[in-house]
């Protein structure tokens, strides 16, 4: 399991534009390297990031070889009802690390 | 004939005096640092050197070694035991007879006090501990203090960081107290002050000890790195931090 932090508000009123962050700890190998004995280091990327409110898309965004390692990924959404986040980091081996944070609206 | 003495007379003498930074003219390399990186550092959040800093309290708390004992088991929390720590590293060790810096120190610890297996020069796991260590210093003015012990280092380093070398021909102080602010090959030179390491940075897309940062000076200055741990590369560090006394930890500190 990658290392995540992620920043939201716990509360907030119905209506109100949230900003959400995340980080999460990845090398983001673009596969164009060469190691020590010259042969391709191979690539090794999180390719698609998706967050739901309360099981609806809210926010999806694909990544490339061309993205920093770390990703940082902040985006707002419109806070409509209490309930859950998830947060969804794919990878090139098809591994999905999902998280998940609670909100409270007022 | 004369007048092309004194003119050799005064380029010699401008080439030897190396103007020392005044205290109120220090600046970290925050300070020049654009505003999005400063933004990327100030922000718990977005500062990707904080991931390491979270695996370091991990591997704080994680028991290592034939003794089976973690940092936690003898320092206790931290956040107490830490505090200031790294402000005041390197230091003497009576021990080994010589001054160590915050990675060996931890190092010595581990198969002090652990028996565990050392941690590799920039793994992972050395940086996140050293990270974490040092982030409970974080705003806490350095103080590396000269005594007696440390003098001689202290001496090596001044003399390290004045002394040109490789094939550039440069030492430390042509560039980071005669020439900074000024910019090298589209990059703006700092002071050279460890304020933040180990460091973030975006050139590297991971975090970095201070002697890696020295490495790469001296390959940039086309002159033959010192080993991870050599005495020379701990006396430059121990000098730097004399040289940065009073300024404040920012660790992790995020830079281009």
């Amino acid at each position: 399991m990658a290392r995540v932090l992620i920043n939201l508000p716990q509360r907030a009123k119905r209506g109100e534009i949230i900003e959400i962050k995340t980080l999460i700890a990845h090398p983001m190998e673009t596969g164009y390297r060469l190691g020590n004995t010259g042969t391709a280091i191979p690539r090794d990327i999180i390719n698609r990031f998706v967050c739901t409110y309360n099981g609806e898309e809210v926010f999806r965004a694909e990544l490339f070889p061309a993205i920093a390692a770390n990703p940082f990924i902040a985006f707002f959404t419109t806070a409509t009802e209490s309930g859950e986040l998830a947060f969804s980091w794919t990878d090139d081996h098809g591994q999905t690390q999902t998280e998940i944070r609670k909100i409270t609206v007022e | 004939m004369r007048a092309l003495l004194l003119v050799a007379l005064a380029v010699a003498v401008t080439a030897t005096t190396a103007a020392e930074i005044a205290p109120e003219a220090r600046r970290s390399g925050y300070d020049f640092a654009s505003s999005e990186t400063r933004a990327m550092q100030d922000d718990d959040a977005a500062n990707p050197g904080i991931l390491s800093v979270l695996q370091g309290e991990t591997l704080w708390r994680k028991k290592a070694g034939a003794t089976d004992r973690s940092c936690a088991d003898c320092h206790g929390s931290a956040r107490t035991s830490m505090k200031g720590v790294a402000a005041r590293y390197p230091t003497f060790d009576a021990a080994l007879g010589r001054p160590v810096d915050l990675e060996q120190r931890i190092n010595r610890c581990r198969s002090e006090h652990q028996a565990a297996e050392l941690f590799a020069w920039e793994s992972g796991e050395l940086l996140a501990l050293t990270a974490f260590i040092a982030h409970q210093s974080r705003g806490l003015p350095i103080a590396a203090r000269v005594d007696a012990e440390l003098r001689p280092s202290s001496d090596l380093g001044n003399e390290l960081f004045h002394r040109r070398e490789g094939q550039l021909n440069l030492s430390c102080s042509k560039c980071h107290d005669d020439n900074w602010g000024k910019r090298l090959a589209g990059s703006v030179i700092p002071q050279g002050h460890p304020t933040g390491y180990p460091v973030y940075r975006l050139e590297w897309q991971t975090l970095g000890s201070l002697q890696r940062r020295l490495r790469n000076c001296m390959t940039g200055v086309r002159a033959e790195p010192y080993e991870y741990g050599a005495p020379e590369a701990v006396a430059l560090e121990f000098y730097l931090m004399e040289r940065a006394r009073g300024m404040p930890i920012e660790t992790p500190a995020v830079r281009p």
